[in-house]
């Protein structure tokens, strides 16, 4: 498993620092704002005022890391569900999200400079899609690459095994970003796969895979760059497999007590990746508690605007229901509209 | 009597059956350690072990294919997909494999397999979740299609389903999941299949309806009685055998009909039962036979589903029409 930092936040071996502070830094406020939207998000959803969401929290390393190797004037990302700092860097606004989360998709449509898919709820259907934006790009001389992103439980389904057969074949560029967490709802890792490595699986599919430390900020970022970079250059598809640790329920419909050992989740959080990086930072002369208190008040204030904003946004009102069907309703279609609306 | 709710009931049932059938398996996703996404699992696998309560990878169509073939093996499979719009994800298995394996084999390999998947919406799940796709499944016409929607039928039905020698496909209400206790004995009782259920009686116009929409037809009878209309309530139970006595005798004597279904109207199974009243009852016919259904759109957003879904109101409505009719 390739891996930078140790859990402790120190450079293994004597390594050079990989990245521009900075850039670290940024990629921290990127996480940190990430748990702050769980822990909000949480909140309301328990008032009532959220629907059913899936929190990222412990695997802010393997989103953030892996999105900031791509360029979103070109590059397309293709989400699962549990990559919402993902969705924020390429340039969807937080309070679209949250209106998605409150029934009103209509509100959070992605703005048509966005160059990303709305979540995908039917595990691995996404995968497919992926490798057809990355092929079309091809196919015209575009220099784009497609992130898609999915679980471990995911990976068992037969969309993905097809998707990167195809990816392979026609050399799509294309990286396929599978976030290991260890769960799929109850069921573990080792029911899913009896390969010790799901990292290994690329070998059967024509391109490289490889295993990273998913909550080495660093190291995600790098084996991702480099993964892009191959898909830019035409060298066609790579799977990344990130090891990282699901630290809150599923969803909030879920009680991991019923299934989960606390010891392992202890252990997990041992391994927290925020820690991590606030640790390498610090020893580079970067992060203090100034420091760390001013980044929790601008990630405050970004968040409460956001809520404000998706309360203001107009309701979802029944009309709704028929928009977008079709190009044009067809005559018994537009009846039943009518027949909804009160209109005949 | 014990009292049960649905997820009871059904766990009752599972219970029952893998105690006095050892070759009986249960797998699925989050069955086991969980006991499933609804609990209607809940505790077998301790009771029985992990070789018969098994936790599968995530994948639907190895669930229903690898179902078909320990049933070639020997072994009473029961299937769960974890929600019923994900069967499409083993559309092939489920139809065109299971629902023709006696046929294509000529009789050699009949299949005893049971797929459980709760359907329907009015939960506020997340999209494809609530998706009533159960139309799709009767046009492979050797699959059975069961849909209880009450404790006593899920019980009786569910060990009728396993102990069925066809595969069966048994869908849940999840919306009335949990929505209140009624008497289930404790004992063995099987319901059998393709025999409806009059849920209330009444002169004046036939409800027809299945899975959750017949608690929609209950509260839609109900309000009628109190404008002087007496309605008749008929819950399916199953689809596929389908209980064209009891629909055709019931439209016979009240003169009027109205269908409630869950699925969009367009080929929803509600379009069946319109032409089998056609051709069956249409000199009894005091006016022209009803649907309330979904509309012709996808499952709608979340905070819209009430307005989508088939209400008792619109049924209301649609009974008065036909009664000035
Ligand atoms: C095709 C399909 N089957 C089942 C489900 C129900 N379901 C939702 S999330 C989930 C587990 C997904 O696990 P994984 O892919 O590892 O992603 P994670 O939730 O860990 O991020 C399941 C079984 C679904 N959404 N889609
Ligand atoms: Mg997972």
């Amino acid at each position: 498993m390739f891996q930078l930092l140790d859990p402790a936040g120190r450079l293994r071996n004597g390594a050079k620092p990989p990245l521009d502070d900075e850039f670290v830094l940024e990629g921290l406020r990127w996480m940190l704002l990430s748990r702050a939207i769980d822990a909000r998000a949480t909140a309301l959803q328990r008032q009532g005022r959220l629907g059913v969401f899936s929190p990222v929290l412990g695997q802010e390393a393997a989103v953030v890391g892996s999105a900031l190797a791509l360029d979103p004037s070109r590059d397309w990302l293709v989400p699962q569900y549990r990559e919402l700092p993902a969705m924020l860097m390429h340039g969807y606004p937080l309070h679209k999200h949250l209106l998605n989360l409150m029934g009103n998709p209509v509100e959070g449509r992605i703005p048509d400079d966005v160059l990303m898919l709305p979540t995908q709820v039917a595990l691995a259907a996404q995968l497919p899609h992926a490798v057809g934006i990355a092929w079309g790009l091809k196919l015209q001389g575009k220099d784009g690459v497609v992130m898609t992103y999915f679980g471990e439980g995911a990976s068992s389904e037969g969309d993905f095994h097809e998707a990167c057969n195809l990816a392979g074949v026609v050399k799509a560029p294309v990286v396929f970003f599978l976030q290991n967490n260890n769960w799929a709802i109850s069921t573990p890792r080792q029911l899913q796969s009896g390969a010790a490595s799901l990292a290994d699986r690329a070998a059967g599919y024509g391109m490289p895979g490889v295993q990273v430390d998913g909550n080495d900020l660093l190291a995600v970022n790098q084996v991702s760059r480099e993964a892009v970079a191959r898909a830019r250059a035409g060298e066609g598809p790579s799977l990344i497999e990130a090891i990282t640790y699901r630290m809150s329920f599923h969803n909030t419909t879920d009680n991991p007590s019923k299934y989960q050992d606390p010891a392992e989740l202890e252990a997990a959080r041992a391994r927290d990746p925020i820690a991590r990086v606030q640790a390498y930072l610090k020893g580079r002369g970067m992060w203090d508690e100034k420091r760390e208190q001013e980044f929790e008040q601008a990630i405050s204030e970004e968040i409460d605007a956001a809520v404000a904003k998706a309360q203001k946004a107009p309701v979802p009102n029944r009309s709704q229901i028929f928009d977008n069907v079709f190009a044009e309703l067809t005559p018994r279609q537009a009846a039943q509209r009518r027949e909804l609306l009160g209109e005949g | 009597m014990p009292e049960m709710n649905i997820i009871e009931a059904i766990r009752d049932a599972l219970t029952l059956e893998m105690t006095r059938d050892e070759r009986v398996i249960v797998l699925g996703l989050d069955v086991g350690r969980l006991g499933g996404v609804f609990r209607t699992t809940d505790g077998l696998q301790e009771r029985f072990g992990k070789d018969r309560v098994v936790d599968t990878p995530l994948a639907e169509a190895v669930i229903i294919g690898s179902a078909i073939g320990l049933a070639i093996s020997g072994m009473v499979p029961v299937a769960e997909i974890q929600f019923l719009g994900f069967t499409h994800q083993a559309f092939h298995q489920m139809g065109a494999q299971l629902g023709r394996f006696r046929y294509r084999s000529r009789g050699r390999f009949p299949l005893p397999v049971t797929v459980r998947a709760p359907m329907g919406g009015g939960t506020k799940t997340p999209e494809f979740h609530p998706d009533a796709i159960e139309a799709q499944f009767v046009q492979y016409p050797a699959l059975k299609i069961a849909l209880p929607s009450n404790p006593y039928d899920a019980k009786g039905m569910l060990l009728q389903a396993i102990r069925d020698p066809d595969p069966v496909l048994f869908i849940e209400p999840e919306r009335l999941y949990r929505k209140g206790r009624a008497e289930v004995p404790a004992e063995d009782y099987t319901v059998p299949f393709g025999k409806a259920r009059i849920a209330r009686e009444g002169k004046d116009v036939t409800l027809v309806a299945w899975s959750a929409a017949v608690e929609v037809c209950e509260r839609a009878a109900e309000q009628l009685a109190t404008e002087g209309v007496q309605a008749t309530v008929i819950d399916l139970r199953t689809l596929v055998p389908l209980d064209e006595e009891t629909i055709v005798k019931s439209v016979e004597s009240t003169g009027r009909c109205v269908v409630v279904h869950e699925a969009p109207l367009s080929a929803g199974f509600g379009a069946e039962i319109v032409a089998t009243l056609q051709e069956n009852a249409f000199y009894s016919l005091d006016a022209p036979i009803a649907r309330v259904a979904s509309y012709d759109t996808p499952y709608p957003p979340a905070s819209l589903e009430s307005h989508w879904l088939p209400s008792p109101e619109r049924v209301v409505r649609q009974v008065r029409k036909l009664l000035s009719a």
